[in-house]
C-alpha cells in the first residue's frame, strides 16, 4: 500500500496547524475522516435526506436501504451472524451502557459480581458502578503486571459463583496491549458467564471476528473507524437481544402501543429509538470501503512496522521513559519525560504541529495502579508515516530545550 | 504564538523549584484543588493569624509546570497580606489572565507584578488558563472555609 496516497484521501494533511503540516498522532482519541466519507455526509444531505423506517416515499425508501447496507457491511465486517445482531448506537460508550443497564436489570442482584480489569478507559468502569449504586453489585479488577498485560491466572482467581458478567477491553488505549479476548471468553464458558468486549480501540486496527472471538457482547465507536461522530455499534448475541429488555424508549422501537399495553419491535429495531444519525449510519459504509479497499492486513503491517519504529526512535531519546511492554503491541505509546510534565510536553510538540494527547486518557484506574498522575500519548492510524514519527521525535526533543534541561 | 512567552524562565524556574512546598504547621484553612481533564491535583494549607493576616501558606500536589509555578509564585505573593487584600490580589490575578489586564492592586511590588505577571502568557493557550487558575480558585475556597473540592471544569 502506497501510504501517501491514502494520506491524500483525508482532506485534513492538506491544513496547516501553527503553520506547520499536521502530524496527527491522536487516532486513539479519534480519526481524521477520509474523502468519501465527507462526500457522503455532503451528498446524503443535499440528494438523499429523508427520515428511515417511517415513511412510504421514494426518499425514505432509498435512506433506509442506505441505512441498512451499513448494517449488513458492519455484519462482514465484524463477521456477525446476522444483521439483528447489530445495534447502532451513539457511541461505543452508549453501547456499554445499554448492555449494563438492561443486562443490570435482569440479571444482577445484591452482592453479584461483576468482573473488570484495571486496563479499562471509564466507559467501561462507570456503567458497571452505576449496577453497585443501585444495585448492591461487586466490581472486581483483575490486575495487570507491569508490562501492562493482564494476569490471566489471577482473573480466573477472581471468578466465583456470583460472577455475572466479564467486561474487558480489546486493546488498551494507554499501553496498547492488545488483550487475548479468546483465551478469557473460553474461560468465562466454562463458568458460563457472558464476556462484553470493548473494541473501541480494536475495531479501527486489528480483525474482528466476533464469531471466533465468540464474545456476547462487542462495543465500536465508529469515530474511531474513520467514521463521523455521533454512531456506535453494539454487537450482541442474538439470544440475549432476544432476551434483555429494551433500553431506550420512544418511536420506532414499538410494535404496537395501547392504553394498557406496549409490545416492542423485533431486532434490530427494539434497541434503536428515536430518530437515529441517519447520514452518518450512512456514511460509516464508506468508511468499511475505505478501510476494505487498503485491506486490513496491509493496516495491520504497516501500523506494526510504524509503531515499531516508533518505538525504536522513542528509545533512543534518553529522557522518554514508555509506559508498559506488553506482550502483544499495537499503535498506542504512552510516555513520560521526567522533569515535563505531560500537559507541558503536548503543548510544545503542538507548536510543531504534531497532536497528541496527554492526561489520564480516561483511564485512572490504570494511572494509578502505574502510580503516574498523567502520561504523554501518540497513537497511529492508518495515514501515520515514518516522517511523521520523526517531526515527533524531534518535537520531544524540543521539549528539553524549552525547558533548559540537560 | 511563543513558546517562550508561555515557559517565561520565571515559570520554568518556579515550576523546578516551587517554594512553600508541603504542608505548613498549624494551618487553618485547607481546601483541595482538582483538574479532572488532566488529572492535576493540589492541597492548598494557609494559616491566618487573629488579625486575619495569612501568616502562612504552602501546597502539595502535582501539576504541569504552569500549574506548580502559578502556585509557587500564588504562595510567595500572598504570604503576609491581609485577608481582604488576599482576596483583591486573587480577583487581580483571575482577570489578569483572562482579560490580560494589568495588575491593579497597589499592596505588590514591582517584582511581584513581573512575578504574576509572567502567567499572562496562558491568554494565549486557552486549553492552559486552568492549569494557571487551579491555585486560586483553590486559594478562595480554603479562604471562604468550603468543604468541596475546586474543581476546574465548575470554577469557570
Amino acid at each position: 500500500m502506497d501510504i501517501n496516497t491514502i494520506k491524500s484521501e483525508f482532506p485534513i494533511f492538506s491544513k496547516k496547524i501553527n503553520g506547520k503540516s499536521l502530524v496527527y498522532l491522536d487516532s486513539s482519541n479519534s480519526s481524521q475522516k477520509p474523502i468519501s466519507v465527507l462526500n457522503s455526509l455532503d451528498n446524503f444531505y443535499k440528494n438523499e435526506f429523508s427520515n428511515i423506517g417511517r415513511s412510504i416515499h421514494s426518499l425514505a425508501v432509498n435512506a433506509t436501504n442506505k441505512f441498512e447496507e451499513t448494517r449488513i457491511s458492519v455484519k462482514k465486517f465484524i463477521n456477525a451472524n446476522s444483521k439483528e445482531e447489530i445495534i447502532f448506537t451513539k457511541n461505543a460508550t452508549e453501547s456499554i451502557n445499554l448492555v449494563a443497564t438492561t443486562f443490570g436489570q435482569q440479571n444482577i442482584n445484591k452482592g453479584d459480581e461483576i468482573l473488570i480489569t484495571e486496563l479499562e478507559h471509564h466507559s467501561n468502569y462507570v456503567p458497571w458502578h452505576y449496577l453497585r449504586e443501585t444495585k448492591g453489585a461487586v466490581i472486581k479488577f483483575a490486575p495487570i503486571n507491569d508490562d501492562g498485560d493482564i494476569i490471566i491466572e489471577k482473573l480466573k482467581e477472581l471468578i466465583t459463583s456470583k460472577t455475572k458478567i466479564i467486561a474487558v477491553t480489546h486493546l488498551s488505549n494507554v499501553t496498547g496491549t492488545i488483550v487475548p479476548i479468546k483465551e478469557i471468553v473460553e474461560i468465562a464458558r466454562k463458568k458460563n458467564i457472558p464476556v462484553l468486549v470493548d473494541g473501541c480501540q480494536s475495531a479501527p486496527h486489528i480483525k474482528i471476528d466476533v464469531k471466533d472471538l465468540d464474545c456476547d457482547f462487542y462495543a465500536i465507536s465508529c469515530h474511531k473507524v474513520y467514521g463521523p461522530t455521533g454512531v456506535g455499534i453494539l454487537y450482541a448475541k442474538k439470544k440475549w437481544l432476544e432476551k434483555l429488555p429494551p433500553y431506550i424508549g420512544g418511536g420506532g422501537m414499538i410494535s404496537e402501543v395501547k392504553k394498557n399495553k406496549i409490545t416492542y419491535a423485533p431486532l434490530p429495531e427494539k434497541y434503536e429509538a428515536g430518530t437515529m444519525p441517519t447520514a452518518e449510519v450512512v456514511a460509516f459504509n464508506e468508511s468499511i470501503k475505505f478501510i476494505e479497499s487498503i485491506g486490513m492486513e496491509n493496516i495491520i503491517n504497516h501500523e506494526k512496522k510504524l509503531t515499531n519504529y516508533a518505538l525504536e526512535n522513542l528509545k533512543n531519546i534518553n529522557s522518554v521513559n514508555i509506559i508498559g511492554n506488553p506482550k502483544n503491541k499495537a499503535g498506542v505509546i504512552s510516555f513520560v519525560i521526567k522533569g515535563i510534565h505531560p500537559h507541558d510536553i503536548s503543548t510544545i510538540v503542538d507548536e510543531e504541529g504534531v497532536a497528541i494527547r496527554a492526561g489520564h486518557h480516561c483511564c485512572q484506574i490504570l494511572h494509578d495502579r502505574l502510580n503516574l498522575p498523567a502520561t504523554a500519548r501518540a497513537s497511529i492510524g492508518m495515514y501515520n508515516t515514518k516522517e511523521d514519527i520523526d517531526v515527533l521525535c524531534e518535537a520531544i526533543k524540543n521539549c528539553r530545550k524549552v525547558f533548559e534541561l540537560k | 504564538m511563543d513558546l517562550k512567552q508561555l515557559y517565561q524562565d520565571i515559570i520554568l524556574e518556579h515550576g523546578k523549584s516551587p517554594r512553600n512546598f508541603g504542608k505548613c504547621d498549624k494551618y487553618t484553612h485547607k481546601a483541595r484543588g482538582h483538574n479532572p481533564l488532566c488529572g492535576d491535583k493540589i492541597e492548598v494549607y494557609l494559616k491566618l493569624d487573629k488579625e486575619k493576616k495569612v501568616e502562612d501558606l504552602s501546597f502539595e500536589g502535582n501539576g504541569c509546570a504552569i500549574s506548580i509555578a502559578s502556585t509557587s509564585i500564588m504562595t510567595e505573593t500572598v504570604k503576609g497580606k491581609s485577608l481582604k487584600i488576599t482576596k483583591e490580589i486573587i480577583i487581580d490575578f483571575l482577570n489578569m489572565v483572562k482579560n490580560l489586564q494589568e495588575i491593579k492592586s497597589k499592596e505588590l511590588d514591582e517584582d511581584q507584578k513581573i512575578k504574576i505577571m509572567s502567567l499572562s502568557g496562558v491568554k494565549q493557550y486557552p486549553m492552559r488558563v486552568k492549569c494557571a487558575t487551579l491555585a486560586w480558585h483553590t486559594l478562595t475556597s480554603a479562604l471562604d472555609g468550603k468543604k468541596d473540592e475546586v474543581n476546574t471544569e465548575a470554577a469557570e
